[in-house]
């Protein structure tokens, strides 16, 4: 079986982001990070070429030079070859560039299964999956808690609001994968060295067949118009419970008219 | 007047309110129309007449509730494709981000997805960066498609003929890649929805336990609220993951939001910190909660909550 992972570079959530002057993410100014969602996807992966006794995994990404990290981290968890799409016209897309680029990326790939995170860490749109199963015309198991891969079937179980729901689809098929799934492996020692050698293969736009005006932010369908910093919240009242703690808050409650 | 056109989110035909909302959304943009996908619109037409839709198209076909996601796209992209509408609004909550991905796809239409609010030039606002940004942007290609987070707007009514209108898919083989064969529903609170409600109470961390949360419930029923709880609670077993607020889970944005036992780690803040009025309890007198809040308790939760619960339920005897 053949799989391939969605990951994405992301400035670390835990920093300080911010916007660039064209409203794109300032990428430069913080650490960048294999997007924390995107491991889930890897270790679901791995864990299907582990019990199916068979399988390779590559991994692929789009994203400026730096996005390599992401795959080398993915590599040091397992699996056995990167693919990177960079171009400096990319610089911009939108979310349907990118699947449109993905889309165009994957069709030069053999696979059986595409494998994405549930979610980005910066943008959170979670479309990306969709817009891939759109555009492949595969069946698209989104947002699975849980994933089996037995023969060519694919069953996932969905966890929504009202109900948890179970999915079944046929290979070829792209599945997104939750938290929930459980935690991703920490690379080895030995695992990192490995992905040093494995090899990582690069496409630009004229690779994939894509006329530039198509992507980017000239290509991009909606415009950010402004980005303002919210400013911090106003100091609050901070009491300590002397006893009477519930009784305060209540008068606090009472105050603003929720009881 | 031009179409807007609404994708109604129900259950059986109950209409759930942050569709009220997109209604209400809709008419600063023309004229709303709701589109209806799979069976119960009977039990419909009358809330959405009420609250501006002019015509309700209906797809009621079994691909809608036998396959996940894709037929529903379908609809809606083929129902877009008949009304040509100016702007396409849905709920985003995840299944409806993914049926507005696909259409912006299938229409070639630009999206704006987790809006929380919309104004009358189409131009959206979203609140990004865990919360610490806002930005506006505007779709500049195609029918816009935008996705709008609940609590965007007060629903308000306005009588309007909600003319049923069936229409016909021809779904394709694609769309029935996902083949739904199981349904396990959850078991009812009886509380309101959490992205929903105007008051949540939450627990975190320092509520301890499974038993500890019979407190937060109490609490919660109390004033009406709706439960909710951090990701340190979801992921040790003592509340379903369905109630987690924060990045990975709910982002909520209600009148009153009351922490409890909760650090106040960005994962949660994002979730969270948009709330109007927000009430913080926590042991730690340094936890990042108390930044944030607009009034706040140092003190022992199982000793402060329980002293409120029965404050409230004084005050309203």
């Amino acid at each position: 079986m053949k799989i391939v992972v969605l990951v994405k570079h992301v400035p670390d959530a835990a920093s300080d982001r911010s916007f660039a002057a064209d409203f794109t993410v300032d990428r430069a100014a913080v650490d960048g990070r294999i997007s924390e969602l995107d491991e889930y996807a890897v270790e679901q992966a791995l864990q299907v070429v582990e019990k199916s006794g068979e399988g390779e995994i590559t991994y692929l990404t789009m994203g400026p030079a730096d996005a390599g990290d992401a795959l080398r981290k993915a590599l040091s968890m397992g699996g056995d070859a990167g693919v990177h799409v960079v171009d400096d016209g990319l610089h911009g897309s939108d979310a349907l560039a990118t699947s449109m680029v993905l889309a165009e990326a994957l069709k030069k790939l053999e696979w059986d299964l595409v494998v994405c995170g549930m979610s980005s860490t910066d943008a959170w749109m979670s479309v990306v999956p969709a817009m891939l199963a759109e555009r492949l015309g595969v069946p698209g198991l989104t947002l699975a808690g849980e994933l089996t891969v037995d023969g060519t079937t694919v069953t996932i179980r969905r966890d929504g609001d009202d109900a948890s729901t179970t999915i079944v689809g046929s290979l070829p098929a792209l599945v997104s994968v939750t938290d929930q799934t459980g935690e991703a492996r920490y690379p080895s020692f030995k695992g990192i060295m490995a992905a040093k050698k494995k090899p990582v293969t690069t496409y630009t736009l004229a690779d994939l067949g894509i006329d530039a005006a198509a992507v980017g932010l000239g290509g991009a369908w909606s415009a950010v118009e402004s980005a303002t910093k919210r400013p911090p919240r106003a100091a609050g009242v901070v009491v300590t419970d002397e006893g009477d703690g519930g009784v305060k808050l209540a008068e606090f409650l009472a105050t603003g008219k929720f009881i | 007047m031009t179409e807007i056109l609404v994708l109604v989110d129900h259950v059986d035909g109950a209409v759930r309110k942050p569709t009220l909302e997109l209604l209400t959304i809709a008419r600063r943009l023309g004229e709303p129309s709701a589109v209806f996908l799979g069976s119960g619109v009977a039990n419909a037409t009358e809330t959405l007449g009420r609250y501006g839709a002019a015509k309700v198209y209906v797809v009621d076909a079994p691909e809608i509730d036998g396959f996940l996601v894709a037929p529903k796209a379908e609809a809606l992209a083929a129902v877009a494709a008949q009304a040509s509408p100016g702007a396409i609004l849905v709920t985003a909550h995840s299944e409806g981000k993914e049926i507005a991905a696909r259409v912006a796809v299938r229409l070639g239409s630009g999206i704006i997805t987790d809006a929380v609010d919309v104004d009358a030039d189409g131009v959206a606002s979203q609140s990004v960066f865990a919360g610490s940004f806002l930005v506006t942007a505007k779709v500049t290609h195609g029918t816009p498609v935008i996705a709008v987070k609940p609590n965007a707007a007060a629903p308000e009514e306005a009588p309007a003929a909600a003319a049923v209108e069936n229409v016909t898919v021809a779904f394709s083989d694609a769309a029935k890649g996902a083949a739904i064969t199981a349904v396990a529903p959850r078991a009812k609170s009886g509380r309101p929805e959490l992205t929903e409600a105007a008051i949540v109470v939450s627990g975190g961390r320092g509520v301890g336990s499974t038993e500890g949360f019979a407190v937060i419930e109490a609490l919660a029923d109390s004033l009406g609220a709706a439960v909710g709880a951090s990701r340190a609670a979801t992921d040790a077993g003592w509340y379903p993951h369905a109630f987690q607020v924060g990045q990975t889970g709910k982002t909520v944005s209600p009148q009153l939001y009351i922490a409890n036992g909760i650090s106040g780690a960005i994962q949660h803040r994002a979730g969270m910190q948009t709330s109007k009025t927000i009430v913080a309890v926590n042991k730690d007198a340094e936890a990042p909660i108390f930044e944030l809040a607009d009034y706040g308790v140092v003190g022992d939760l199982f000793n402060v909550v329980p002293q409120l619960t029965d404050e409230v339920a004084r005050r309203k005897a």
